[in-house]
C-alpha cells in the first residue's frame, strides 16, 4: 500500500507543486534583493540576510511577489469585496467570464457549419479549407485591441467585440477537429448504410453526427481556453475598464504587480474549469449515448 | 435546360435585366463595356458547347473571361463618383459570383490522379481563386459603398501603404521577428524539447509534470507580458521572454506525449539487440516523436508571433510590428496598420508554410503523408 501510495500520481504532482513553490519563494528572495539592498544602503539601515528574506517576501510593489502575498491579495479582492465592486476580482472575472462563453459559442456554431459544408460540399473541401489554416497564422490576438478600437468607432462596444475574437480564435479547433471527425465512420458503417438506402441527412444525424462526438470535444476543451485567452486578450486596450484583461493592464501601468499575480491566478482558475466543465460535459454525453469507457 | 448550367443561365438573364434597366455602370471607366460582355461569353460557351468544360484548356479560358468580368466592375467601381452607381452592378457581381464559384467547382472536379503535377498545381489554384475572390469583393465593397477607410480600407490601397513604407516595415520586421520571435521560438523550443528528454527519464517527475504541463498549454501565458517586460526591459529580450514561455509548454507536452509512442515490439526489438538507452532513444524514440515534435513546432510558430506582438503593447522602443499597430491606429493611418498586419501574417504563414515543408522532409514515413 505505501509503495501504491508513493508511485500514484497524486504524490508526484503535489511534490512538483511544492517544489515550484520553493523555487517562488526563493526567486522572490532573489529578484527582489538588488532593490531592497540598494535601499538599505541609501537609508544606512544595518541588515542580514534574514531581514532580507523577511523584507523582500512583504514589499509593497515587489517585482516578484511571494505566493502568500498573492494569497492575501486574492483573498481581500475576492472575498472581502462586494461582488458588483469595481475592486472584486469576482466582478472582473465575471466579465471576462460572460465574452469568453459568448465568443465560445459564436464560434462553436461558425466551426460546426464550415465543417458540415467542407464534409459534404467538396469545391469548399478544396476552396476554404486551406484558408481556414492561413487565418490561424494571422496573428488575431495581436491585433485584437485595433479591432476592439475600430468596432467601437461604429459604435460596436462592450461584450460583443471581445467575443468577436474569442469566436475568431475558437472557430479553428473546431472546424479542424469536426472535419477529421464527420470522416471518422469507417467504410464499413458507410456501406451498411448505403445498403439501407439512406438519405443524405441520414447518415449525417444516424452515424457522422455520433461518430464525431469524441472529436468535437477534444476540440471544444482546446477551444474553450482559447477563448477564455482571446477575451483577456480583448480587454487589454485602453478603452476598456473591466475584465480580466484591464486589470492586468491597469496593474502594469501603475506597477501594482501583485494585482497582476493575483489576476493571473483567477485567469488560469478560470482556465482549468473551463476545461473540467467540458470534460464532465463530454463523460456525461458519453454515459448517455452508451461509450463504455 | 441541363441542371450544370443553371448558373450561366441565371448570370445571362441577370445581365439582360440590368442591360435593359440599370446598364449605366458599364459606361464608367475605359473599355468597362468590353470586359463586362466576357463572362456572358462564357455563359452562352458553357450553355451551348457544354463539351468545353470536359477540357483543363477549356476552363483555363473560362476563368480567363470571368477574370475579366471581375475586372469590369472593379474599374467601374473605381472610375465613376462614389456611390452614383445603381443597383445594376450589384446584380452583375452576384451572378458573376456564381460563375466563379461554378469555375472553382469545375477545377476542383478535373481528375487528377494520373498526374502529380496537375494535382499540385490544381490543390494550389483552387485556394488562390478562393483568396483571389475574397479580395475581389472587399474591394468591391469598400470602395463602391464607400466603406470609411478608418474602418476598412479597401485592399489596393493597403497595397500602396505597403509599398510606400517599405523601410518602416522592415525595420519592425527585424525588430520582432528576427530578434523576438525567433529568439524566443528556439529557445522556448529547444528548452521544451530537453526538459521533456530529461523529464522522460525519470517516471516519477512524468506523473507529476504531464498533467501540470497539460494544464499549463491552457493558460493564458500571454498575460505574463507585462511582468516580462517589467524585468527584461523594453527591448525585444523581454519580448523573447514571453515568446519562450508560450513555447515550452506546448514543446514539453507534445515531445513527452510522442516519445511515449513508440510501440512495444519497436522496444522490445531493440532491446534483443542489446541497444542502450542513448541508440533506442535516437534510432528509434526520437524518429517516432518526430511527428509530435513538428506540431508541437507549428503550433508555436504562431504563438510566438502572437507573443511578442502582444508583449510590445507593454512598452517598447519605437520599433516593432505591435509598436506600429498600435501607434498607427492612434493616429488614424489605418492603411499603415493592415500593412503591418499583412507583415505579421505573410512570416507567419511563410513560417508555417517553411516547418510543413520541413515535416514533409523528415516525416514522409508517416501514415499520415500516404495518399489514400
Amino acid at each position: 500500500m505505501p509503495k501504491q501510495f508513493l508511485k500514484s500520481s497524486f504524490v508526484s504532482i503535489t511534490t512538483v507543486l511544492a517544489f515550484t513553490t520553493l523555487i517562488w519563494y526563493a526567486a522572490a528572495v532573489y529578484l527582489n534583493s538588488a532593490v531592497l539592498i540598494d535601499k538599505y544602503e541609501r537609508h544606512k539601515v544595518e541588515w542580514d540576510f534574514s531581514k532580507l528574506v523577511d523584507d523582500s517576501w512583504s514589499m509593497d510593489r515587489p517585482i516578484m511577489p511571494a505566493p502568500h502575498q498573492i494569497v492575501f491579495d486574492l483573498n481581500k479582492s475576492i472575498f472581502q469585496q462586494k461582488i458588483s465592486s469595481k475592486r472584486s476580482l469576482v466582478y472582473h472575472g465575471w466579465v471576462t467570464i460572460s465574452s469568453t462563453m459568448v465568443g465560445f459559442a459564436m464560434g462553436a456554431i461558425l466551426g460546426i457549419l464550415l465543417a458540415v459544408g467542407i464534409v459534404h460540399v467538396s469545391t469548399l473541401n478544396k476552396s476554404v479549407l486551406p484558408w481556414i489554416i492561413a487565418s490561424q497564422t494571422i496573428p488575431i490576438l495581436a491585433i485584437a485591441p485595433m479591432i476592439i478600437v475600430v468596432l467601437g468607432a461604429i459604435g460596436v462596444t462592450g461584450l460583443l467585440p471581445k467575443a468577436i475574437i474569442s469566436a475568431y480564435l475558437c472557430f479553428f479547433p473546431i472546424a479542424i477537429g469536426l472535419v477529421k471527425g464527420l470522416r471518422s465512420p469507417n467504410p464499413m458503417h458507410l456501406d451498411l448504410l448505403k445498403t439501407y438506402n439512406a438519405t443524405k441527412s441520414q447518415f449525417f444525424w444516424k452515424l457522422r453526427w455520433p461518430a464525431s462526438t469524441p472529436f468535437l470535444f477534444a476540440s471544444f476543451k482546446v477551444s474553450i481556453a482559447i477563448s477564455l485567452v482571446g477575451a483577456i486578450v480583448g480587454e487589454l486596450p485602453a478603452g476598456a475598464r473591466a475584465g480580466l484583461g484591464a486589470r492586468l493592464l491597469t496593474g502594469s501601468y501603475y506597477g501594482q504587480t501583485v494585482q497582476i499575480w493575483s489576476a493571473l491566478v483567477v485567469a488560469s482558475l478560470l482556465a482549468g474549469t473551463l476545461v473540467y466543465l467540458m470534460t464532465v460535459l463530454e463523460r456525461r454525453v458519453q454515459n448517455r449515448m452508451g461509450v463504455q469507457v | 435546360m441541363k441542371k450544370s448550367a443553371i448558373l450561366n443561365w441565371i448570370f445571362s438573364i441577370g445581365f439582360v435585366i440590368q442591360l435593359l434597366f440599370s446598364r449605366d455602370w458599364m459606361f464608367h471607366g475605359e473599355g468597362t463595356l468590353w470586359y463586362a460582355l466576357q463572362p456572358l461569353l462564357a455563359s452562352v460557351l458553357i450553355i451551348f458547347r457544354p463539351t468545353l468544360i470536359k477540357s483543363m484548356s477549356g476552363i483555363f479560358m473560362i476563368s480567363l473571361l470571368i477574370a475579366s468580368g471581375c475586372l469590369a466592375t472593379l474599374n467601374s467601381v473605381h472610375s465613376a463618383e462614389p456611390g452614383t452607381l445603381s443597383w445594376g452592378i450589384w446584380l452583375y457581381v452576384v451572378t458573376l459570383l456564381g460563375l466563379i464559384w461554378q469555375v472553382m467547382g469545375l477545377w476542383s472536379g478535373v481528375d487528377t490522379r494520373l498526374n502529380k503535377k496537375t494535382a499540385v498545381a490544381i490543390n494550389l489554384l483552387v485556394p488562390v481563386l478562393f483568396g483571389g475572390m475574397l479580395l475581389y469583393l472587399w474591394e468591391m465593397f469598400t470602395v463602391g459603398f464607400k466603406v470609411p477607410q478608418v474602418l476598412l480600407p479597401p485592399p489596393s490601397l493597403i497595397g500602396i501603404a505597403f509599398a510606400n513604407s517599405l523601410e518602416i516595415l522592415w525595420a519592425d520586421f527585424q525588430q520582432t521577428f528576427m530578434k523576438a520571435v525567433l529568439a524566443g521560438f528556439f529557445l522556448g523550443s529547444g528548452s521544451g524539447f530537453v526538459v521533456a528528454v530529461l523529464v522522460d527519464k525519470i517516471p516519477f517527475l512524468q506523473r507529476g509534470l504531464l498533467p501540470l504541463g497539460n494544464l499549463a498549454s491552457a493558460l493564458p501565458i500571454v498575460g505574463v507580458a507585462p511582468i516580462m517586460v517589467m524585468w527584461f526591459g523594453f527591448d525585444w529580450q523581454s519580448k523573447a521572454a514571453v515568446v519562450m514561455m508560450m513555447t515550452f509548454f506546448p514543446m514539453l507536452v507534445n515531445t513527452l506525449t510522442g516519445l511515449k509512442s513508440t510501440g512495444r515490439m519497436e522496444l522490445d526489438l531493440m532491446r534483443s539487440y542489446a541497444a542502450d538507452y542513448w541508440q533506442m532513444l535516437i534510432k528509434v524514440r526520437l524518429p517516432n516523436a518526430l511527428p509530435f515534435i513538428f506540431n508541437a513546432l507549428k503550433i508555436n510558430s504562431t504563438l510566438a508571433l502572437i507573443g511578442a506582438i502582444v508583449a510590445e503593447f507593454f512598452g517598447t522602443p519605437i520599433v516593432g510590428m505591435g509598436f506600429r499597430i498600435s501607434t498607427e491606429i492612434g493616429r488614424m493611418n489605418v492603411d499603415v496598420v493592415w500593412a503591418s498586419i499583412t507583415v505579421a501574417a505573410l512570416s507567419g504563414s511563410l513560417f508555417y508554410a517553411l516547418l510543413a515543408f520541413l515535416e514533409r522532409q523528415f516525416t514522409g514515413w508517416h501514415p499520415s503523408f500516404r495518399v489514400s
